[in-house]
């Protein structure tokens, strides 16, 4: 009875349960991840107006600059998309070739902010000036963290799809678990760019 | 074996065509948000709901072109509900914080 009951799970599931399983403990980690962001957003939600008299988000944000972030960003999804559709198809070059270049997007992405910051910093705006800007780089920051960490983990794959180029399932699962993480931190972007950039410069 | 593989490759991980989709539709809800504020067409609140309506829906066009969210298979039925769970946890969160940190500047701050 047990057996039918597991045999049935795996046609249901696929004949690749186990690894869904691992993709979907990873989805649950990102949702976990999310309750992080939305409560750095909602100390930035009461936060937003406090400038302790110095520098507002109006003088010091540089919109079109933030606008080239997002292009950057939003370019390295689908370029990760496409090194997904490659790993599907086991054509570990494609896979290469495609997550090469989602890397280079993303290390523009984190220079164009880094840049951003230093140049806050520069102005005397650094996180200690005002909670507004602690609010800001507390929340913005732990946004490029993640997009660093998420660097090295694209790296370190890139080596093990260069060892292991016949792709099998693993390699496929480890890949899967950094498109879902990749394609999440845009979306927490979009949350960033609307409601800390644009939403304060209105 | 092959065409039942295929077909997974279409539904579960998504398909260059998609892919396409939901980045023409993101760069066009990206532009359109930028734009707004940038040539300050709207009052600051009409502008406030603008720029959250556009996020929402861009949200919505990443979960289901990029991250595939569906109700097809039973991995994207959990799927969908931790994430429809972990929403109505967050919105409580983030709108009941804003809520009483606004009371609190109301009624303590004199303003």
């Amino acid at each position: 009875m047990s057996t039918k009951t597991l045999v049935a799970a795996q046609g249901e599931l696929g004949h690749d349960h186990h690894e869904s399983h691992s993709v979907f403990g990873f989805w649950l980690y990102m949702m976990t991840d999310c309750f992080l962001f939305a409560s750095l957003f909602a100390t930035f939600a009461v936060l937003g107006h406090q400038f302790a008299g110095g520098p507002t988000a109006k003088d010091l944000f540089d919109i079109p600059g933030v606008a080239l972030e997002t292009a950057l960003l939003l370019l390295s999804s689908i370029t990760y998309g496409f090194a997904m559709i490659g790993a599907y198809q086991r054509k570990s070059g494609t896979v290469l070739k495609w997550l090469a270049l989602t890397f280079l997007l993303g290390v523009g992405f984190l220079v164009l902010e880094m840049q951003e910051f230093a140049h806050l910093i520069h102005e005397g705006a650094g996180p200690q000036r005002s909670a507004f800007f602690s609010a800001f780089f507390t929340l913005v920051g732990t946004h490029g963290l993640h997009v660093t960490i998420g660097l090295i983990w694209m790296a370190v794959l890139m080596v093990q799809v260069m060892q292991k180029p016949n792709l099998t399932q693993r390699e496929i699962t480890r890949l899967t678990c950094l498109s879902l993480f990749w394609h999440f931190l845009d979306i927490v972007w979009i949350c960033v760019f609307s409601f800390v950039y644009l939403a304060s410069v209105i | 074996m092959a065409q039942t593989h295929t077909t997974q490759v279409e539904e579960g991980h998504g398909s260059p065509r998609g892919y396409v989709i939901g980045f023409a539709l993101s760069v066009i809800l990206t532009v359109a948000a930028f734009g707004l504020v940038i040539g300050g067409y709207l009052s600051p609140s009409a502008s406030l709901i603008a720029i959250t309506v556009l996020a929402i829906v861009q949200i919505l066009v990443h979960l289901v072109y990029f991250l595939h969210m569906g109700l097809a298979s039973s991995q994207q039925r959990w799927d969908s509900l931790s994430l429809a769970y972990s929403a109505l946890c967050i919105l409580i969160l983030v709108i009941g914080t804003v809520w009483v940190m606004h009371n609190v500047a109301m009624n303590m701050m004199a303003r």
